[in-house]
């Protein structure tokens, strides 16, 4: 009469098309939610889902209701001390008075909506911000590659993997081993026969029981198994991560008085995108803060992004220390050396030549890629015309000026170009 | 181990399920229950959570509700805020019920005790179900729906499908019939009847809205006054369906969905009292058989009673945890009494429940669930003694006096009152707002009134004027809505606009 399925094994992501539906249709709500989370979070810490809240009364779904008012009639439980005719006091906040109609039985209506977004959907939102293209996200969404290599052989392995030459060698050692001993008694007793038949004793009893012996020997050594599963051998694979190298990345940031929050936080999210590009094509990533005024100073990241001071603007204090620090620390034989740096334009005049030789001649000569943002540049000034002279004759540097987050990718157009990861 | 035991251990397998299932069942046969026959499934919890989110439906079309459920479930479960529930059950025939693999073999034997034969012979008696739902054909109109709405999606975008779904789940409570009965589902002929219905009801539709001037002699046969629709009516969605001037032939279509789910669910709405009782009283008497027969362990029994005593839990009125009346707890109370008073009754219930005393009480508690809604259960079998256990007390709060009155308590003087007010209490038509569609301004400007009938001069929440988007949004022209006190004079009235550019 029952039927008992076991039904543990059939889909289990039904849930996944009405999820999707649902941060469709909340994704206002949630890219500002991601874009205050990404402000929060450091610069390599880009790679993880996140805990999302989105207030609770933009995603009611609304019923007639009952208001408050009128006249309600209720019948609770437990009652104490009151008998009929008592008047009691109206509780604060209208619960008992309400009770029973639609408004308070949805009890958690007020709080917020928590829920947590995946790694991927997190990067989805972040990505649509800087308006990547699709091909782009894929890459930088996609989890690293393993490869898998050969490593020698293994007993046990999925039959595709079976390794048939092997197998037939220990198949053969091992018939071998196995029939050694009997096949040396037989020669022995062959030996014995024909040495026997020599004398023409070859009806003799002696001569009859040593026949009835070899063929039992015969036999025994035909019955070791051709092959056994004890022969099989398999080719080991082993999963070993794509990415091998090691990369250094550098954030040179002004923060003379000029550069604002919105300034500084368009910055970061150009350091982010980097350094999760980095993240997909290197295994180990370093990454080092200098940041300048008229003297440039190496910080942690914390400084970096949230400290501010005044002053004038002496970029070339950056590059030098820059580059000394590229001589000390991360010498190029082991290292890739990655450089971002984000400015508002300033620079003292007399500076600039300065910076274009530390480029030219100490710089560029060894890093891999140099990406420059002008952040809400007023007009292009002596640092800009540098660079652009300099950019014509580099290909591992890159300039662009950004008014907003949605322009930050065109700089690293160039570097996806070079790098085919 | 006595070798009368179906089993020792927590641990539960597809071979002692079998043999719960076959010793509850053929139990529940010898008490005389009646049940489709049973489809169990097991479950892991994440799947649990999948049917939660759908309310329940095996298969549903898909919605960002859904979703958001899913999410919200997950979270509090993972958190460890909520438990899940041991079981879903589907008023399906076979009746489906899911059982969660995470479970002990005691809470698996109470879910197929509670589930597939207190729940399951419930969805068969009930007169409501029997009338309101089509056991045999809800899961083939469910396969139906998803395809629908999927293919419109396709074809019209998701946007919109979804658009429409909002309006129509916002008013799927205005969406069935109270009194007429519905005519049978079935996917074939759903679909079969799909497209003339979709050519032949647009042309009724355009004749109903037609802009040439009609010709005299069939002006003058037409009064002015004429009403449209001639009597209010109080299914919205129904009446949307067929008479929304600019929806298209699938909009109605996917009206028409969400209106015969909301139908399916409606009887579960109005019975929760009397279904979630018979359940937790059956699941109650056959384990306790069970054990009386020296089939189950005192292990067993500590832990069924443990959780048994959980869900019947009413918590006192000014306890933190107290949110209105449990309907376990009643329910499970009402038909222990009646139980008690068929077989020893004293002299209050000789005088309350004369035709009760002295009967068969498996017959007498077979017709109380046939027969009633939790409405008509109350007033009909609530007696003085449950009034007591229960200490209830009946409040009245009226807006115009500064204090709440306590009305009733349980007395002699109080007892009916207490039981009608109660009973009151668990009508949907009292609970809910309640509001029909009242006329058409068929040859002016189109616009629809909504008239919201008062009970007790309670007014709208504060929803209504989101609400009133949807209606427009289903209707396409402007909408009004009065409240209407009970001597027919408008006390409020509120008027939605539509927005020229939103459509078309």
């Amino acid at each position: 009469m029952s039927q008992i399925i076991d039904r543990r094994a059939a889909g289990k992501n039904k849930s996944a098309d009405n999820r999707r539906r649902f941060l469709r249709r909340f994704r206002t709500q949630i890219r500002k939610a991601v874009s205050d989370a990404v402000s929060d979070r450091n610069i390599d810490d880009l790679d993880r889902g996140e805990k999302i809240s989105i207030p609770a009364r933009d995603l009611t779904e609304p019923v007639f209701q009952h208001g408050p008012g009128g006249i309600r009639r209720q019948v609770h439980p437990g009652n104490k001390e009151f008998s009929t005719g008592d008047r009691i006091p109206r509780p604060k906040g209208g619960g008992q008075g309400n009770g029973g109609s639609g408004a308070s039985d949805q009890g958690e209506g007020l709080d917020d909506f928590v829920f947590e977004l995946t790694r991927e959907e997190f990067l989805n939102f972040f990505f649509d911000d800087l308006a990547l293209p699709d091909m782009v996200k894929k890459q930088l969404t996609a989890l690293p590659d393993t490869k898998k290599a050969r490593a020698g052989f293994s007993r046990d392995g999925s039959p595709a993997n079976l390794h048939v030459v092997r197998s037939f060698r220990s198949a053969i050692g091992r018939r071998l081993a196995m029939g050694a001993a009997p096949r040396r008694e037989l020669m022995a007793l062959e030996e014995a026969l024909s040495q026997l038949e020599e004398k023409g004793e070859t009806e003799t009893l002696e001569a009859l029981a040593l026949r009835a012996e070899i063929e039992t020997l015969k036999k025994r050594i035909q019955a070791i198994p051709f092959i056994d599963t004890f022969d099989l051998r398999y080719t080991n694979q082993i999963d070993k991560p794509e990415p091998t190298s090691q990369a250094v990345m550098f954030c040179l940031m002004d923060v003379s008085g000029s550069m604002d929050e919105v300034r500084k936080d368009i910055a970061k999210r150009f350091f982010m995108l980097l350094h999760l590009f980095l993240t997909r094509n290197y295994e180990r990533i370093e990454v080092v803060f200098i940041r300048h005024h008229t003297v440039a100073k190496e910080v942690d990241e914390d400084d970096f992004f949230h400290s501010r001071e005044t002053g004038g603007t002496v970029v070339s204090s950056a590059l030098a220390m820059l580059a000394n620090i590229m001589d000390e620390r991360y010498p190029t034989t082991a290292w890739n050396i990655y450089v971002a740096q984000a400015s508002d334009g300033d620079n003292f005049v007399d500076d600039t030549p300065r910076c274009g030789k530390l480029l030219t001649k100490r710089i560029l000569p060894r890093v891999q890629y140099f990406a420059y943002v002008e952040i809400n540049a007023l007009s292009p000034q002596s640092l800009w015309r540098e660079y652009t002279r300099i950019a014509a004759g580099a290909d591992n540097f890159a300039l662009r000026r950004i008014d907003g987050e949605a322009e930050i990718f065109p700089v690293f157009r160039d570097l996806f170009r070079r790098q085919p990861a | 181990m006595s070798d009368k035991w179906l089993s020792s251990g927590s641990d539960w397998t597809f071979e002692l399920l079998e043999k719960y299932d076959q010793a509850i069942g053929a139990l529940a046969r010898d008490f005389g229950l009646d049940t489709y026959p049973n489809q169990i499934e097991v479950i892991s919890s994440e799947q649990m959570i999948d049917a939660y989110s759908s309310v329940g439906m095996p298969v549903g079309y898909h919605h960002w509700s859904f979703g958001k459920a899913f999410m919200s479930t997950q979270k509090n479960y993972q958190r460890g805020n909520m438990g899940l529930a041991y079981e879903i059950v589907i008023n399906s025939n076979p009746c489906i019920a899911y059982l969660m693999e995470e479970n002990t073999m005691t809470m698996q034997a109470l879910v197929i005790a509670h589930a597939c034969y207190g729940h399951n012979s419930f969805f068969k008696g009930n007169y409501l179900f029997r009338t309101w739902t089509d056991a045999e054909a809800i899961l083939d109109y469910l396969v139906f729906a998803r395809g629908y709405v999927a293919q419109c999606e396709e074809r019209y975008g998701e946007e919109r499908v979804e658009l429409l779904l909002d309006s129509c789940h916002a008013l799927m409570n205005l969406g069935v019939d109270r009194y007429k009965r519905p005519a049978p589902l079935s996917m074939v002929k759903e679909e079969q009847r799909l497209r003339e219905r979709e050519e032949y009801l647009q042309l009724q539709i355009n004749d109903l809205w037609r802009t040439l001037p009609p010709s005299p002699d069939v002006a003058s046969n037409r009064k002015k006054s004429e009403r449209f629709p001639e009597e209010p009516q109080e299914n919205l969605l129904y009446f949307f369906e067929k008479h929304a001037p600019r929806l298209e032939p699938w909009e109605r279509e996917i009206v028409r969905i969400v209106r015969k789910i909301a139908q399916y669910f409606y009887p579960q709405r109005q019975t929760q009292i009397m279904n979630e009782g018979w359940a937790t009283f059956w699941h109650y008497t056959l384990l306790q058989t069970l054990y009386e027969q020296g089939r189950v362990n005192d292990g067993f029994m500590f832990e069924f009673l443990q959780s048994h005593t959980n869900v019947i839990y009413q918590p006192p009125f000014d306890h933190p945890a107290y949110s209105g009346i449990n309907p376990y707890a009643l329910g499970f109370a009402m038909y222990r009494d009646i139980q008690r008073i068929c077989t020893e009754p004293d002299d209050e219930d000789r005088h309350w429940f004369p035709d009760l005393v002295d009967s068969d009480w498996r017959e007498s508690l077979d017709f109380a669930m046939r027969n009633f809604k939790d409405e008509s259960f109350i007033a009909q079998y609530l007696s003085p003694r449950l009034i007591r256990e229960f200490h209830l007390f009946a409040i009245e709060d009226d807006d115009q006096e500064p204090e709440l009155k306590v009305t009733a308590i349980h007395n002699d003087e109080g007892y009916l009152k207490v039981r009608r007010t109660l009973a009151d209490q668990h009508n949907l038509g009292n609970r809910e707002p309640n509001i029909q569609v009242y006329s058409v301004d068929r040859y002016g400007d189109r616009s629809l009134t909504l008239r919201h009938y008062q009970s007790n001069r309670m007014p709208l929440g504060e929803t209504t004027s989101e609400m009133l988007k949807h209606v427009v949004r289903l209707w396409g022209y402007d909408v009004r809505l009065e409240s209407v006190d009970p001597k027919g004079n408008i006390v409020e009235s509120q008027v939605c606009k539509a927005n020229p550019d939103i459509r078309h």
